[in-house]
């Protein structure tokens, strides 16, 4: 093993630091890094400037997550729902576009919203004569890769719970006099919790420092941290600015995943008392 | 789950419908238009299979094909030998430290473009030349923790005490490995390494950044992506589909062999 652990530590826990050790230095006048300590990197993380597109960046990923999240929640309780046997075909196929390129999928959106694309020839053909309607290279486009790409995970996060819950306990529920809904929303959905926040948490990390999905959907308009931090890298050669911007990135993702532990302890509780409850 | 009305088991199937129309119909449009015989990249005009002819004599996309093979290959030959040893010592002290366990887990959990910036950084700075060579030694790092992830699962219901039987029998540690432990753990080892490959195979950002410039490099999602940029043709259809159709067929078999890792 310690090949292994030799190779990630020089690696990977080497170039991060290195990240990290750069994003307190100054950059040089041609580009470059002048080695002198300052902390005026991440005092640029919060210019308005900058700090509009963190906010920005947050608002796409939010609005991703949230329709990821009522989608994936959706369809993993009607698999759930479905004829035991049943299940395991339809989480295979809910999981299989997720396992081929990125890029791919997110080029077939592409194909599908531009101009003279699918949906324009179906307006088309139902009788829409007017301008294509303009689709690609905008938020809309951006948050639709987003939730593409990642929708499955969530389906699979949310299957978890809601595949082991005990129907018991909705019967219990019905028993006692409670709606439909209000079995969902007082037993079921409390009991999810956890699977849902792992999903969110998976779309948010991963939809907040994507580079790739606003590139391509957004025509390069809607910059994300993600392009900022590559823009930095590979364009704008500031890298100790470039280093500041991937660490806030890493602190919100730490920030989520953090929130999300804590919500999954109380869940964790809450479904222990339920328990005792029942028991005693 | 209870029994449900029929009005509410149709809505359920609605659902699931929908979700399928919008999972696949994105990926069908693109591989039923790869076969379209016009130039024009959205509208059908007939079958052909001309796109893929042109593939294979567009020498770009043959020497991109080339590469990602390449560093697909030699990346999860090292990751695998390094992450099924990673896996077993790991599995075999049963004592390990929170920070070993962060270890392993990081490269999975770090962003693409940290760990991309990263490498570039570490490599611009000890003067190393960029090319294939950096992006083997780059995918290494999330192959291998994939790789070891795949095995410890298996290793979780390994019986080490056939293995201390090997050794009371007289066997040395390498006969043990050959003969006791890797014929158990082997399906799960071969299940990382198509994982491995396949991510290999699939992976952009880190590949993009330390690449280096030049199109000596460039491997096949680089060579998609910037294809992508130029707008859409036939071709990137066809290209896509045969990419598409590769990772899921070596993702299928990897599930196979080693049920439910990867979901997990």
């Amino acid at each position: 093993m310690a090949p292994a652990l030799a190779w990630l530590t020089g690696l990977m826990v080497v170039p991060c630091a290195l990240v990290l050790a750069l994003a307190f230095f100054r950059r040089g006048i041609y580009g470059g890094i002048e080695y002198t300590f300052t902390l005026e990197n991440f005092g640029l993380v919060f210019d308005p400037l900058y700090a509009g597109i963190f906010l920005n960046s947050a608002r796409i990923a939010g609005t991703a997550t949230l329709i990821a999240v009522v989608i994936g929640y959706a369809a993993a309780y009607a698999i759930a729902a479905a004829p035991r046997r049943l299940q395991p075909v339809f989480l295979f196929f809910a999981v299989l576009p997720f396992w081929s390129n990125y890029l791919i999928r997110t080029y077939a959106w592409i194909v599908l919203l531009n101009r003279e694309g699918l949906i324009t020839q179906l307006l088309r053909w139902f009788g829409y004569t007017g301008e294509p309607p303009s689709m690609l290279y905008t938020e809309g486009a951006v948050i639709a890769g987003l939730v593409y790409n990642y929708l499955p995970f969530v389906i699979l996060a949310c299957y978890a719970p809601l595949s082991r819950l005990n129907p018991e306990l909705a019967e219990a529920s019905r028993d006692l006099g409670a709606s439909a809904m209000t079995t969902f929303r007082r037993v079921i959905l409390p009991l999810t919790v956890p699977g849902i926040a792992a999903g969110a948490v998976f779309v948010f990390v991963l939809s907040i420092g994507n580079f790739v999905t606003p590139a391509l959907l957004g025509g390069g308009r809607f910059q994300m941290i993600g392009n900022l931090v590559y823009d930095q890298f590979l364009t704008a050669n500031d890298w100790p600015f470039g280093a500041a911007l991937a660490m806030a990135l890493i602190a919100i993702m730490l920030l989520v995943l953090t929130a999300q532990a804590l919500a999954a302890d109380r869940a964790a509780g809450r479904i222990a008392e339920a328990k005792g409850g029942a028991d005693g | 789950m209870a029994e449900r009305s029929p009005a509410t088991r149709r809505t359920l199937w609605l659902v699931l419908s929908l979700v399928f129309a919008f999972l696949y119909i994105p990926i069908a449009v693109l591989v039923a238009l790869s076969f379209n015989q016009g130039g024009l990249p959205t509208v059908w005009s007939g079958f052909s299979l001309k796109w893929y002819a042109s593939l294979a004599g567009n020498a770009a996309i043959l020497s991109a094909a080339l590469n990602t093979l390449i560093v697909a290959l030699v990346s999860t030959a090292i990751a695998t030998l390094l992450g099924t040893l990673l896996a077993i010592g790991v599995e075999m002290r049963r004592q390990y430290g929170r920070g070993l366990e962060a270890l392993i887990f990081a490269p999975m959990i770090i962003p693409d473009i940290v760990l991309a910036i990263a490498l570039l950084s570490f490599f611009s700075l000890l003067d190393f030349t960029l090319g294939l060579h950096t992006i083997i030694l780059a995918h290494v790092v999330f192959n291998l923790a994939f790789v070891c992830s795949v095995v410890r699962a298996r290793l979780k219901s390994f019986d080490w005490s056939i293995v201390e039987a090997s050794a009371d029998l007289g066997a040395s540690a390498i006969t043990t490995f050959r003969r006791v432990t890797l014929p158990v753990i082997l399906p799960a080892v071969v299940a990382g390494a198509l994982l491995a490959f396949t991510l290999s195979v699939d992976e952009f950002i880190i590949a993009f950044f330390t690449s280096g410039a030049g199109r000596a490099s460039t491997t096949l999602p680089m060579q998609i992506y910037s294809m992508i940029r130029f707008g859409i043709t036939p071709e990137i259809n066809a290209l896509a589909t045969i990419v598409m159709a590769v990772s899921i067929t070596a993702l299928t078999l990897s599930q196979r062999l080693n049920r439910g890792v990867i979901g997990q």
